[in-house]
This record gives structure tokens, sequence and C-alpha cells, in this order.
């Protein structure tokens, strides 16, 4: 199947309006707000003793121009846009000559590794159980897991994070319920023991955001599947005597899978949401833990970074998810969108 | 609901939809917690230094009391209540906007349509809850923030959701007979929305509700998680950082971890059953099926 040129011309479009917009909020939030970053940091430092009045002066001005904030608004803007477009974030303030691409790139992997595998492993689990749940001729032992699975997908991963670490970290003591890796083992990746070890610290996190998401999965499945049973073609294919895996596996999974699909695409900014409440509780080393801690330092540039980044990838993995949708549904034509 | 059986009629009902009952009751539970059981106990209690620090539940302490000399019990009362008011300032005002945006694209469509459609789908790309960061974190004095305030700052999200899902279903009834019989009859655009098109879409406007509310409860509790907003006055969001700012799994405080989230459990299920049971009200089709 081709991709008509509007068709992705249409969605690259709409890409670059989001970009734009967020990039526009971005930029716009400070200046509505009667604020002052850099006075603010100036009155810590008076505070914690660093600076003379004479000093915080002349700090103040080369703050602000190091910051671009003495050209005219039109023109803060104009650079503001063009350096996002190049993923110049910015420093951060806190932590001043660390750029915010840098903080980024040190803790984003962290982030992926566990998010993307619970999220995986959620989503095959919560897939095949509301199948299960859902096909009339499975046991009905597998309707008893649904309760327990919507209670969960109805609280925050967080919270259960939360009882995760007290049972699990602070009473079993079968986890570590802080951190990405511990102290005493070398940080090299191309130690088994180091590898082990980093998983072990991500099982938590990774468990919690992974129960909250199988129970949506399942539900969303399981209704699906009682739609499809009830199909003709359904019908046909038993009336033709073919095997009840046959049917369960080639005609009503394929056909149910594919809404799947596209609400992963749509929950892909709630469970980065999720994650970066999860990771402020393990203390995980990745970058929602990071906007925690910027948000608790008042570090803005961090702050409108780390979020300008999160925006952007989710919007792009959204947008390859919808491109690669009609790839799995041959129904799907490329019109209007 | 039958009309024109009352209470009893409701009852009936109830017992038909068991999901919606249960989170009516919960619901109950909850307010009556945070309102009745706040007549009985001051809010004094609910401030650092207030009682002896780090004590398990007692008689004295019915829920225990936290690192810094909060009683828990009181805490919890007036902290359930001010989240939920949050929620509920923020679900209101989400669905008012979403509700007249919603009714006024669908039916008209036109210019201001295509305009609040395109806003709509940007704001649906953009994960609300970082949006909601960068607002909320560069208020003057996040610290400071009233109950209102909060509200406020989450309600700039809470009305796209209801907006997208009114429009859809105005735009699928606008289309129906009984619609086009009014046209017919000389009704106006305006008459007919609020007429015709409200009654019928009384259910789905309680389900955008229940959403709403639902949304601006989590987004106040990850907000105050984070430490965005006010740290001091009691809600659930501040419990939950500073039990861990404290670090009260390392001390083993169980009573401190586990009483905010069997709340918040709540809060959440009951608007879980709450929606689960309006979806069955909004679609009487779905009844009895699984």
């Amino acid at each position: 199947m081709r991709i008509p040129l509007s068709y992705l011309l249409k969605r690259i479009g709409f890409l670059v309006a989001v970009l734009f917009t967020a990039a526009t909020i971005n930029f716009l939030i400070p200046k509505l707000v009667p604020r002052d970053p850099v006075q603010e940091l100036i009155n810590q430092k008076i505070a914690s003793g660093g600076l003379t009045s004479e000093g915080a002066a002349e700090f103040r001005d080369s703050l602000r121009t190091l910051y671009g904030l003495d050209k005219p608004l039109y023109e803060q803007y104009l650079t503001y846009i063009w350096n996002t477009m190049r993923f110049d974030l910015g420093y951060s303030i806190v932590n001043y000559p660390q750029k915010v691409g840098t903080i980024i790139s040190q803790t984003i992997f962290w982030t992926l590794g566990f998010v993307s595998i619970s999220t995986v492993l959620a989503f095959v689990i919560g897939t095949v159980v509301g199948a299960l749940v859902g096909w009339s001729k499975t046991s009905k032992l597998f309707s008893w897991l649904m309760p327990p699975l919507a209670m969960f997908s109805a609280i925050p991963a967080f919270i259960l994070a939360l009882v995760l670490i007290y049972f699990l970290a602070f009473r079993a003591k079968m986890f570590p319920f802080r951190g990405g890796f511990s102290v005493m083992v070398d940080k090299d990746w191309s130690n088994p023991q180091f590898l082990l070890d980093v998983l072990h610290h991500a099982a938590l996190p990774g468990l919690s955001m992974l129960l909250v998401s199988v129970g949506g999965w399942s539900l969303g499945m399981r209704s699906m599947m009682v739609t499809v049973e009830g199909a003709d073609y359904i019908t046909f294919a038993e009336a033709k005597g073919l095997k009840g895996s046959r049917i369960f596996f080639r005609y009503a999974l394929r056909n149910t899978l594919l809404p799947q699909v596209t609400s992963l695409a749509m929950q892909l900014g709630l469970i980065v949401s999720g994650a970066t409440l999860v990771e402020t509780m393990f203390s995980y080393p990745g970058v929602g833990n990071r906007l925690g801690g910027a948000i608790r330092a008042l570090d803005y540039p961090v702050i409108y970074g780390i979020v300008f980044f999160l925006v952007v990838g989710i919007a792009i993995a959204t947008l390859v998810v919808d491109l690669i949708y009609p790839f799995l549904d041959p129904r799907i034509s490329y019109s209007g969108g | 609901m039958q009309r024109g059986q009352g209470f009893k009629g409701f009852l009936n009902y109830i017992r038909r939809n068991p999901a919606f009952g249960g989170g009516l009751v919960l619901l109950l539970i909850l307010l009556l917690f945070s309102t009745v059981a706040g007549l009985f106990v001051s809010k004094e209690g609910a401030y650092p230094l207030a009682v002896m620090p780090k004590q398990p539940p007692s008689a004295e302490f019915r829920f225990g009391t936290d690192s810094v000399g909060r009683d828990l019990l009181p805490t919890m009362i007036y902290g359930t209540r001010m989240t939920l008011s949050i929620g509920m300032i923020a679900g209101v005002i989400g669905l008012g906007v979403g509700t007249v945006l919603g009714f006024m694209t669908g039916y008209f469509g036109g210019l201001f349509d295509t305009i609040v459609k395109f806003l709509v789908d940007v704001l649906m790309t953009i994960p609300q809850f970082l949006l909601l960061i960068m607002i909320a974190s560069s208020v003057p004095n996040p610290d400071k923030m009233t109950v209102w305030e909060m509200g406020l700052v989450l309600s700039i999200v809470a009305w796209v959701q209801p907006t997208r899902a009114i429009r859809a279903q105005v735009m699928s009834m606008r289309e129906r007979a009984f619609v086009m019989m009014s046209k017919l009859s000389g009704m106006s655009g305006m008459e007919i929305i609020i007429k015709e098109l409200m009654p019928n879409l009384m259910p789905y406007l309680a389900i955008s509700l229940a959403g709403a509310v639902n949304g601006g409860v989590l987004g106040s509790l990850g907000l105050q998680t984070l430490g965005i907003g006010n740290l001091r006055e009691p809600s659930l969001g501040m419990t939950i950082y500073w039990l861990r700012y404290y670090n009260a799994f390392l001390q083993g405080y169980w009573w401190w971890i586990l009483e905010p989230v069997t709340v918040i459990a709540m809060i959440f299920i009951a608007f879980l059953l709450l929606s689960i049971g309006l979806d069955e009200f909004a679609n009487p089709r779905t009844r009895r099926t699984v």
C-alpha cells in the first residue's frame, strides 16, 4: 500500500501546527506571568550570601543579555522559535553551564526503557486477557479477572506505586525502592550483573505502570471481541466448520487488534504523564524525575524544555502510528484523514 | 430512569444498574466523610506541629500522625474536601465551556467550528498533564494557590474532552428526524439546542461531568505530588508530596501511606463505577450484554 502525498502532507502539516503551538505556548506563558525568574535567581543568590548589591545589578544585566531578555519581544520570539527548531532548548538556571538538551539526552533512555517495556507487556497481556474474556467459548473463570483489573485501571499509577513500594520494597524487601541502579555495581552496560541490577530497579516502576494499564487494554478488547463474535463472518466461518482456534486467532483477533492499536496511539500522552509521576515516586533517573526536580528548584528552562521535548516525542510517535495503521488494516484508505 | 415513579423507581433502577448504585454509595460515603465528619473534628490538627509527631493510629489519634505533627484524621477529612472541591470546580467549568462550545460547533458548524475543532485536535495531541505543569508552575506564588485558583488552572484543560465528546454527539443527533421536524415547525437554532438536543443528551453531559471532575482530581493530585500548588493547606496531593519528602517508607509509617492511598483509590473507583453506570444509562442497548 502506498501513502498518497496529499495525506502525508496534511498529517505533517498538523504535526508542524502542534509543534508550533507547543513552542508558542512555551514562549508565551513565562511572558504572560508577572514573574521574573532572573530576579528570583538573584534573590536566591543574595539570600545565600553570594552577591553584593552592585554585583547583583551587574549579574542581572549579564543574565538578561545571556537569555536575550534585553531584546524586543518579537525578536525574542523569533530567536526562540529558531532555537527550538534546532532543538537548542537553552541552559539550566540551577546547574548553569549544563544545557537542557544534555539533561534530556542523559535521562531519556532510562524513561524509554521501563516505559516501553511495561507498555508493550501491558498491551499484550491486556489484549490476550480481554480477548479470552470476551470470547464466549473460553472458560468463565477468565471473567473473574475483569473486576480487579478494572479497579486497577481507575487508580493512577503513582498512587499504586506507593502501595507497591510499601509492601514489596519496604516490607518484603524484594525490590529496591528508589533509583535506577545501585552504587555498589560498576556502571558498565556490558556487565551482566549491572544489567540485572538495572532490571531489578526498573521492576517496581514498570509493574505500577503495567498494573494500571492492563485493565484498560482488556476492557477495550473484551467489548470489541463481543461485537466481533456476533458478526456474520464469524457465523459463516463456524458454518464452514473451521477449527475454533483458527476462528479465534485468524478471524476474531485479527479484526479486534486494530482498534487496540489506535487507542495505543491515543494513550501515549497519558502513559508519558503517568510515567513522570511514577519516576518521581521512585526517584528513577529518567526524564520525568528530572522534570519533578526542576519544578521543585524552579528551573524554568528545564521545565519548559522537557515538556516541549515530550510533546514533540508524543506528536511524532502518534504520527508514526497513524501512518503505519493502514498497513495493518487494509480496509482503511487515506482519504480525508 | 423510569420517570414519574419517584424514589421507588430510582431504587428499582439501581437494582438493575448496580455499578451506578455502587458509585453513588462510594461518593456519598466520601462526601459525608469530608463534610459531616468535619463537624466533629477541628481543622487545626491538619497543620504541622499541631500534635505529637510519628504516632501510629491509637485511641487518641484514630488515623495516626505524620512526622511533622499533623493529625492525619483531620488531614484526611479536610484533604478529601479540598481535593474533591478542586475537582468539582475544574469539572463544572470544563463541562460548562465544553457544553457551550460543543453545541455551538456541532450544531451550527462553519468557520467557528473549524477553528474550535483544530484547537481541540491540537490540544488533544499535547498531553494535558504536561500543559498543566507548565501553566501551574508559572503562576505567581504557586505555594499560596487557593482552592478556586487551583480549580481554575485545571479548568484550562478540562474543557477539551467535553467539547470533543459533546460536539460529536450533537453532530450525530443534528440529522435525526425529530430535529428536522422542529426546524420545519419554525424553531430557531438556539431553541432546538435547548429544548430538543439538551434533554436528549443529558446522560452524555453527566458522563462528561464525571469524566471532567475525575480529570480535575487526577490533575490536582499529580501537580501537588510534584510540589506545585499549596503544600500547607490539607489536601490529598499535599499529603502524598510530604510523605515522599519525609521518606515515610524508610520509617515504615504504614498509616501515613495507606490512608491517603485508600481515600484516593475510593474516589477513582467511585468515578469508575459512576461512569460505567451512566454509560449503561446513555446506551441502553449495551445493557445486559456482558
